[in-house]
């Protein structure tokens, strides 16, 4: 293996910039991300995460700067392009198919990965190994008990993890969780971390991620983000010894 | 959901999902009811090829709507072009119906995929009020066109060769109801694997949720287009199903009023059901029939009272409410 420096990144952006008139809500980010990299994004709201997903996405189109996938520029690729690149996602608000049960959900995402998607001249359940490998996936994230449940009728815990479930049934190289523990009661916190914590090696993962027991848990490297730019950078020590840090991110009555 | 049901208790998950798409003894019914009413109603047999044209435009309307999600009040526009080239085509080609019939299909094919090229871009309401615009352009030129459509008028002169040099159109509509329920038939194998398919079930998704069909690099204004495609190629092989049958066509096959009514026709038997094409078409056909004869002025007063129960009470449709009785029925036993 060689240095992590000569290493081409799984995900890297140059001046990435994204302005909605006068107001810039990402401001010349140069970013890497490692393979295998177990990186987080914090920053207090409105900082210009989730925009900093949707434009590695996608899903907003950049005002200036360039986007490589594993070296490969996607700069001018659609979401659908990026995806079958390799790029997965979750979404800060769940984002499934919820008259849909939890096992055809992940078969959705499965199926469109295999290209088996666009096929109309078989019955969707002649492929047997796309849904059998959904349903391994539930069973690793420990949901395979609610397989059969339409996903509107899980428990918001659960449907996080059909969140993840679907971007793994991605096969990404790269996995963009956007806070994966929003919105769940902290009891169950430490279900959806254990399953991030048990996310294959080789997957490079950048979370997003406002509670800080799990992302300094979770996270080798830690990225802030303050007003559209990055701030600072660094492992997670030096992040939270950093003053800065403290101020924008923790706020005034950190100061004694 | 399926957790009450202790027969299948036992079976896997995975094996569930995959039988789920099996075709089921009752999706037959409604076959053995048109052949059956073949023979108990002969002398409704105009009525009875009205219906099954009717059935096949409502699924058209289905597969967009029901499945896809993308709602349109302009299918009438399809329907319309498969009547007009049918008609045209008997008048001044041939009367040769099967050629006719594919003729009409394809056409309305053609307008369905160019004006699905501007429409499917827009969402919401652009979207729905692009869907009128193309059926009330389309309806406009058919009106001005009056050299070729017959205009206000309607189009005159067709005469259907036999099927196949075979089955004369005879005066009692026995060729023409046997010869809907066919076409009927056919359309509904491949609209039966269509929806079952893993393309059906990425239109499904697309429906419940475009930002994640996205996510998981679904193309999906292809799909939307292609399905936009085939919707209208078969509403315009009900269209000209209609044009053979009755032998003219009228400016009344792309009113705003056809594009509502079938639409009303689906939301009686449920829509996204596939089968509440067949249940709310016959529903809404005979109703209109009968409360003609009972209530020959204000008939229409009743299908609207019909329609406003329906929507405020049954969202499901008629096959919503017996899906629910079924179901009350298992869980008492």
């Amino acid at each position: 293996m060689t240095t992590p420096a000569l290493q081409t990144p799984a995900l890297q952006t140059f001046g990435l910039r994204k302005s909605f008139g006068a107001l810039v809500v990402a401001n010349d980010i140069e970013f890497r991300l490692e393979p295998g990299a177990r990186h987080a994004l914090i920053g207090p709201n409105g900082a210009g995460k989730t925009t900093f997903i949707n434009l590695i996405t996608g899903r907003l189109t950049p005002s200036s700067g360039r986007i490589l996938l594993g070296g490969e520029d996607i700069t001018e690729l659609s979401q659908a392009q990026r995806v079958k690149r390799g790029l997965g996602r979750t979404f800060q608000i769940n984002t499934l198919f919820k008259g849909l049960s939890v096992l055809e959900n992940v078969s959705l995402a499965v199926g469109e990965r295999e290209g088996q998607a666009g096929n109309m001249f078989r019955l969707a359940g002649s492929n047997r190994a796309v849904i059998e490998e959904a349903y391994g996936l539930l069973q690793r994230l420990r949901i395979a008990d609610d397989a059969l449940l339409p996903v509107k009728e899980l428990p918001y815990g659960k449907q996080r993890l059909v969140e993840i479930a679907i971007a793994l049934g991605l096969k990404p190289s790269v996995l963009l969780l956007d806070e994966p523990a929003a919105g769940v009661p902290s009891a169950e916190t430490s279900i959806i971390l254990d399953i991030i914590e048990q996310l294959p090696g080789d997957i490079a993962v950048l979370i997003i991620e406002h509670d800080m027991d799990l992302v300094f848990r979770f996270a080798r490297k830690i990225t802030v983000l303050v007003q559209g730019g990055i701030l600072v950078e660094g492992p997670p020590t030096e992040i939270a010894r950093d003053a800065r840090v403290r101020e924008v991110y923790l706020g005034e009555r950190h100061h004694v | 959901m399926f957790d009450w049901l202790p027969s299948s208790a036992k079976i896997p998950p995975v094996d569930r999902v995959v039988r789920s798409h099996y075709l089921r003894p009752v999706e037959l019914v409604p076959w053995v009811l048109a052949v059956g009413a073949y023979f108990a109603f002969d002398s409704y047999l105009p009525l009875g090829s009205q219906i099954l044209i009717m059935i096949l435009f409502a699924l058209s309307v289905d597969l967009v709507m029901g499945y896809a999600g993308i709602v349109t009040l302009g299918q009438a526009a399809f329907f319309g072009v498969g009547a007009y080239t049918a008609g045209i085509y008997a008048v001044h080609v041939t009367g040769e119906p099967l050629s006719g019939l594919v003729l009409g299909g394809l056409a309305a094919a053609l307008v369905g995929f160019v004006s699905g090229l501007v429409i499917l871009r827009t969402h919401g309401l652009t979207l729905l009020m692009l869907t009128l615009a193309v059926a009330s352009l389309l309806q406009e030129a058919a009106n001005k066109a009056s050299f070729i459509t017959g205009g206000a008028d309607g189009l005159q002169g067709m005469s259907i060769d036999p099927i196949l040099g075979l089955f004369r159109f005879d005066l009692f509509g026995k060729t023409a109801y046997l010869y809907c329920l066919v076409v009927l038939f056919l359309v509904w194998v491949f609209a039966r694997l269509l929806v079952h398919s893993p393309f059906g079930q990425t239109l499904t998704g697309i429906r419940e949720n475009v930002t994640r069909m996205h996510a998981i690099g679904s193309p999906v204004r292809r799909r939307l287009l292609t399905i936009y495609t085939i919707a209208a190629g078969l509403a315009g092989i009900a269209g000209a199903l209609l044009a053979q049958t009755t032998q003219f066509v009228g400016l009344t096959v792309l009113t705003f009023e056809r594009s509502g009514e079938i639409v009303i026709m689906l939301v009686f038997g449920g829509i996204g059901r596939l089968y509440g094409a067949f249940v709310g078409a016959a529903f809404y056909m005979i109703a209109q029939d009968q409360l003609a004869k009972i209530d020959p002025i204000f008939w229409n007063f009743w299908i609207g009272l019909l329609l406003v129960l329906i929507v405020m009470f049954a969202r499901g449709g008629i096959l919503g409410l017996l899906d629910q009785a079924w179901r009350m029925l298992r869980r008492r036993r």
